[in-house]
């Protein structure tokens, strides 16, 4: 099958890419992009079309059309694009960066066609094709767009209350010793507990299943925040902390400036196993007591068994969170760029 | 002459009056090890004064007492009329590890001190006077990682004198860069100490430097740290290396310190038992002259005879200086 051909052909492709890029490293115009390169999408692209046309013929028009129509649309900016690119060297780096991931994700499409609406192999209901979920994705946009807003609120306040909490006791515990002593213990048997054990607890104690939801998450933040900034804030080097005392600093200075600086590496990795804990929490908590949002209604449409639906509020979970991770990569790259070059980011 | 009005100075005298500093033994904590043993120093206000010695004679310990990090186990310390209690902005310290703060851009880290004493918004045009005088206003926006060793120097040198501190200590900082780099920063430093007239306190490793920069030498020798000896260097700025009084000075001091040329080197590295000094480790000033050390021991300059001779002053904790000799110090 030509899929499988498609497929083959990507690691050396890459390959030859990478040689390609270690060789024009500092020429300041990317040097001129393969034919193999810049006919990956329009030939992926087109060989999905071909598949799709062939699976769908004996279906419905209008469940098939839009996907008809979206791999056309890849296939069209994937000629324009090579065409255009000889007059643009930005365009034609990220050409040569981004058009084998695109021609291989539009290719496991293909595949994933294959295997369900054409061949078969997969029982129907739960596993339906990339057709049928593009077009749940466009009829039930407006109830999805809704679910990922609400979903979207209740996560900025529950991880914006966990992480104020989480850097005021991470600094006190790292930087006092009293803080230490009583709350070293507090942290390490309460921490680990996942923060979705609390539920049954936080449904009872609150007033408002949404109050209770973000409380959950922000204790599931509050853990590896707290846990990383108190370890940063320790482990920040004496020498740092003596030649600030003798510049004249006082306590004030060497926290704000000295330790909390020194910690911000460390805080961030806390950051960021804080935002995976709370995504977890989000959806559980949605799933089981919240009355909206994507976890919400996950269970809501796989209770009326809309697999192509439960599959569609998936793909935008999954564009929603990766952008507030890729949100949170591009703060970090601006608190911490003193570390450019210092560390591999 | 430099950008600063080259005026009275700003360095103030300092007095350490038989200062005794004793440290927990690391696997014993009922043991004490004494690091330094009464030393008594005086510095004059506006003096440069360099300390020589080995590692673990506890120079090191000393310019941190000074600078007010650690207390003493007895003895005082005054800076002018003032005791030294805690450590404060007029007592600059510069590491051998210019410890530039990585998060913060040069020029951020040199108006710290003004930032730590809240006096930024009055001083601010400092900084890029203090930029100037240390050649690095084109780096004015670079991070720490992106500068030399030597220029990472000069920011903690302009980092610590934007303080205008009355004395200025200086724990080895040029040890780590290369011999060249080192020159040049040795006739930097006393170009700012001629402008400022800081009193300096200058921990080295290195005895042409101690002698090329110095109005006085103060050697110190371990276990327990103490002082040797203290030596003048009359001789007028700028120095000559090579000039007859300077190598004099080099060849008293490396004596002092049981240095003394090659050829005694060799023969320090005596077979056991028969070292020149033992019995007499405790008068440090009078020693036999190693010319008189047993002929034999000319036999041991081997490798193994060295180590040998190292196991056996390891074993005999008294005789100190033995250990001294074979430890990983350059003849100067």
């Amino acid at each position: 099958m030509n899929t499988s051909v498609q497929e083959t052909n990507e690691p050396v492709q890459m390959a030859e890419e990478k040689t390609a890029r270690a060789v024009g490293i500092n020429s300041p115009a990317a040097p001129r992009a393969r034919v193999r390169t810049l006919l990956a999408i329009p030939v992926a692209a087109s060989v999905a079309l071909v598949v799709h046309l062939f699976v769908s013929k004996n279906q419905p028009a209008p469940e098939t059309h839009s996907y008809s129509a979206f791999l056309g649309s890849i296939l069209l900016s994937g000629v324009l694009a090579a065409a255009v690119q000889s007059f643009s060297s930005h365009l034609r780096r990220w050409m040569r960066h981004m058009g084998p991931i695109i021609a291989a994700a539009v290719s496991l499409a293909c595949f994933w066609e294959v295997i369900t609406s054409g061949l078969r192999l997969l029982p129907l209901p739960y596993f339906p094709g990339p057709a049928g979920v593009l077009q749940s994705l466009i009829d039930d946009r407006a109830l999805l767009l809704d679910s990922a807003w609400n979903s979207l609120k209740l996560l900025l306040a529950g991880y914006a209350l966990g992480v104020a909490v989480a850097l005021v006791t991470g600094v006190c515990i790292g930087w006092f010793n009293q803080a230490r002593y009583w709350g070293m213990p507090l942290l390490k048997v309460v921490g680990p507990i996942p923060a979705t054990a609390w539920i049954p607890l936080a449904m009872v104690l609150s007033p408002s299943p949404r109050f209770s939801a973000v409380g959950i998450i922000a204790l599931a933040v509050w853990f590896p925040v707290t846990m990383l900034t108190a370890s940063g804030i320790s482990n920040t080097r004496a020498s740092y902390l003596d030649v600030a005392r003798t510049l004249g600093a006082r306590e004030p200075y060497l926290v704000l400036r000295v330790a909390i600086p020194a910690a911000m590496p460390s805080i961030f990795i806390g950051l960021f196993m804080g935002l995976g804990a709370a995504f977890l929490t989000l959806v559980v908590a949605e799933t089981v007591g919240v009355k909206s949002g994507l976890g919400w209604y996950v269970a809501w449409k796989q209770g009326w068994a809309e697999y192509g639906k439960v599959y569609a509020a998936l793909v935008i979970m999954a564009a929603f969170f990766s952008t507030i991770m890729t949100l949170l990569f591009k703060v970090r790259d601006r608190v911490l760029v003193w570390q450019k070059g210092v560390i591999k980011w | 002459m430099v950008a600063m009005s080259a005026s009275a100075s700003e360095g103030s005298s300092l007095r350490v009056l038989g200062v005794v500093k004793e440290f927990p033994s690391p696997d014993n904590a009922n043991v004490r090890t004494m690091a330094l043993a009464g030393v008594t120093l005086s510095v004059a206000a506006g003096e440069l004064v360099s300390i020589v010695g080995p590692s673990g004679c506890g120079k090191s310990t000393l310019l941190r007492l000074i600078a007010g990090l650690d207390s003493p186990n007895s003895g005082e310390l005054w800076i002018g009329d003032v005791p030294i209690i805690a450590p404060s902005a007029e007592r600059g310290l510069v590491f051998q590890d210019p410890n530039l703060f990585p998060w913060l851009t040069v020029r951020r880290n040199i108006q710290a001190g003004l930032v730590a004493r809240g006096v930024l918004q009055e001083k601010r045009h400092e900084v890029d006077e203090f930029l100037r005088l240390v050649g690095l206003d084109a780096f004015a926006n670079a991070f720490p990682h992106h500068l030399s060793g030597g220029m990472s120097q000069r920011v903690a040198l302009a980092r610590a004198l934007i303080n205008h501190p009355k004395v200025l200590l200086l724990d080895e900082p040029l040890g780590a860069l290369d011999a060249f780099t080192r020159m040049r920063m040795q006739d930097e430093v006393l170009r700012l100490w001629q402008a400022r007239r800081t009193t300096m306190l200058l921990v080295t490793h290195d005895i042409d430097e101690a002698i090329y920069m110095s109005d006085r030498i103060v050697i110190m020798t371990p276990s327990p740290g103490r002082i040797e000896r203290t030596i003048s260097v009359a001789q007028d700025r700028p120095r000559q290396r090579s000039s007859p009084e300077f190598l004099r000075l080099r060849g008293e001091i490396l004596e002092l310190l049981h240095f003394a040329g090659n050829a005694t080197r060799d023969r320090s590295s005596v077979s056991p038992g028969v070292s020149p000094d033992a019995g007499d480790g405790s008068s440090g000033d009078d020693r036999k002259p190693p010319e008189q050390a047993d002929p034999a021991a000319v036999k041991q300059n081997t490798q193994s005879g060295a180590v040998h001779s190292l196991r056996e002053a390891l074993s005999s904790r008294k005789n100190s200086t033995s250990l001294l000799r074979h430890s990983g110090l350059p003849p100067g």
